[in-house]
């Protein structure tokens, strides 16, 4: 019986072979957002009306015996930073509230073209600045492994649905670690994709050279199946990269790793990660030895200052990039009476409408910019990308791909690190590297902490446009890990209709 | 490194276009002070002979054709303007009255 707890895959072969509709399947996902979302806070807009309508059309034209995409009726949650023609699109922020973008992101529009059924947009920290959902404008999202704990973030919305069985799968972006740090925090599989791979167009910008849009699912397979719709060539990005799409759906079939190289940063192991991550990472290690892979260490000496440079590099391309909301042409206008001038009105309504770490990153990155500091600050972390860069390309010069814990802890408490910013930032310290170097990583859930019960999850890299390659480790670790506990880890979820 | 003060604050809120109270200009000048004392690590490495990396990638100048395909409509290109007239967008005053 297909339902909400099937994989994405198993719903599109059941929609395939009319044993489902579009229709009951998407029904089946409201219902169940409708039961739990109030606890989960997943969701900023549910757009009942327009899946609905979609998914009759889509169901129509099956009917009609059009040929449809893989993913044709499978309902997905969309980030709330990925613009949607006339769904409201907010970003997580007070300054955006209540607009409703006159065109489609490239993401959406392809999402729309492979029939996929778009059910609402998802909570995030505001502008994608944050680790915990905690920044957004509209309330923090709650962890569906314990509601007293974050989901991580920025993109933990969209983690919290899929984990939560609101949806099957789920966009996000990630610029730090915003998809692979809330995909470990809630037990789900998220990629970052290598940078360029996935248009940015429609995406509101934080650090250009940096954000990258990305899948979720709760499998290695169903993330692949999104990977492939979302991804490919754009014109309208002018950093897209031209080049055909890693063909990552037959690497997560593969399911074999004899002969690969897999190489552990010594860097990002040992103290400095709870030991129940790091019993699940050994574990893991064991069992790709199991299925024929070779084990390798490697040294990556500079990732030691990657988190500095990134807290420089992020904020001071925000400081430019969020100069675009001045109250002119869209969003938020505050003051506006007639007897102040543009650039009074201006300041009133970024003061109303950013939120604290938003005026925050603001601030430092126009510091980091300003002359006299230029070079100390922004040009001395660019440096640092070069020389983190230089430690990926030696760690792959001896391994094909290299493996992680994502995150230092598992899913924090609520509060416990929103007043002290440079403990919150720490939380990104092992998924900031891949964005500096700009390649692509897998968070890869890995089984529970002995300590906590919470989910871990392992990060899997490989080289820039080798995205296949953490598809194919973390399809056979997957099904290695399946065999070992005889169920899928989202079975050991509380059940999230009787928690309180 | 010099503390940063409120009057340094102030300025880059200018700057930057962000209103802020004396409270919130304190506040932001020792949160900046913690953050910039952490950051500041980067200068250990960062020697002359290291070239910066401003970007991933490293194309430049990319371009299509000079060609005219459908936008946005005038009324869609004004849809979220928080005041519009005569199909413009409306602003506050820029220039001061003389």
């Amino acid at each position: 019986m297909t339902n909400i707890h099937s994989t994405a895959a198993e719903m599109a072969s059941a929609l395939a072979a009319k044993e489902i509709s579009s229709v009951e399947l998407t029904k089946q996902h409201l219902d169940r957002i409708a039961a739990v979302d109030g606890k989960i806070n997943a969701f900023l807009h549910i757009d009942k009306a327009g899946a609905l309508e979609q998914a009759e059309v889509i169901d129509k034209k099956r009917a009609s015996g059009e040929k449809l995409s893989p993913l044709a009726g499978v309902p997905i949650a969309v980030k709330d930073i990925l613009a949607q023609k006339g769904i409201p699109t907010t970003a997580g922020s007070k300054i955006l509230e209540g607009w409703r973008p006159p065109y489609d992101s490239t993401v959406v529009a392809k999402l729309k073209a492979a029939s996929v059924v778009i059910l609402g947009k998802t909570n995030m920290d505001e502008f994608a600045m944050g680790s915990s959902t905690e920044n957004s404008a509209y309330g923090t999202t709650q962890n569906p492994w314990d509601l007293a704990r974050t989901p991580g973030g920025s993109s933990g919305g969209s983690a919290a649905a899929v984990a939560a069985f609101e949806a099957p799968l789920a966009i996000g972006t990630d610029t730090g670690g915003s998809i692979r740090q809330p995909a470990a925090l809630t037990g789900i599989v998220g990629v970052k994709p290598t940078y360029g791979a996935v248009s940015r167009y429609g995406v509101v910008a934080y650090s250009s050279s940096l954000d990258q849009v990305g899948p979720f699912a709760r499998t290695v397979l169903d993330t692949a199946l999104l990977h492939e719709a979302i991804a490919g060539h754009d014109e309208r990005d002018s950093t897209s990269i031209n080049a055909p799409v890693p063909q990552v759906v037959a690497a997560a079939k593969r399911l074999d790793v004899k002969g690969m190289k897999i190489g552990v940063i010594k860097e990002l192991s040992g103290s400095g990660f709870q030991a129940g991550i790091s019993a699940r990472i050994a574990e893991s290690i064991e069992l790709l030895v199991a299925a024929g892979a070779e084990i390798v260490e490697v040294t990556c000496p500079n990732f030691e200052y990657a988190l500095a440079a990134y807290y420089l590099i992020a904020p001071s391309e925000a400081s430019s990039n969020l100069a675009r909301f001045d109250s002119m042409r869209y969003g938020l206008r505050v003051g506006d009476d007639g007897s102040r001038g543009a650039e009074e009105v201006m300041s009133a309504t970024r003061e109303a409408g950013f939120g604290k770490e938003v005026k925050r990153r603001i601030i430092l990155g126009t510091y980091a910019l300003s002359s006299g500091y230029y070079d100390a600050y922004y040009g001395s972390a660019q440096k640092v990308r070069t020389l983190v860069k230089q430690d990926f390309d030696n760690a792959f010069a001896k391994a094909d791909v290299l493996i992680s814990p994502v995150t230092p802890t598992t899913a924090f408490k609520i509060g416990e690190k929103s007043n002290d910013p440079v403990a919150m930032y720490l939380s990104d310290i092992a998924t900031i590297p891949v964005n500096m170097a700009g390649i692509g990583g897998m968070s890869l859930p890995v089984g529970l902490a002995d300590e906590d019960g919470l989910p871990v999850g392992l990060q899997i890299m490989a080289p820039v446009m080798q995205d296949d390659r953490f598809y194919r480790v973390g399809g056979t670790l997957e099904a290695a890990l399946l065999s070992k506990w005889g169920q899928p880890i989202l079975s050991k979820a509380p059940d999230l209709t009787v928690q309180k | 490194m010099a503390a940063i003060s409120r009057d340094d604050v102030a300025h880059l809120a200018k700057l930057a276009r962000i209103e802020m109270t004396p409270a919130e200009l304190d506040h932001m000048a020792s949160e900046l002070e913690q953050i910039l004392g952490a950051v500041k690590r980067v200068q250990e490495v960062a020697t002359s002979d290291i070239a910066p990396t401003s970007h991933p990638l490293s194309m430049s100048n990319v371009f299509r054709d000079d060609v005219v395909k459908p936008s946005l409509t005038n009324e869609e290109a004004l849809s979220g303007a928080p005041a519009k007239a005569d199909e413009r967008f409306k602003v506050p005053q820029i220039l001061g009255e003389e």
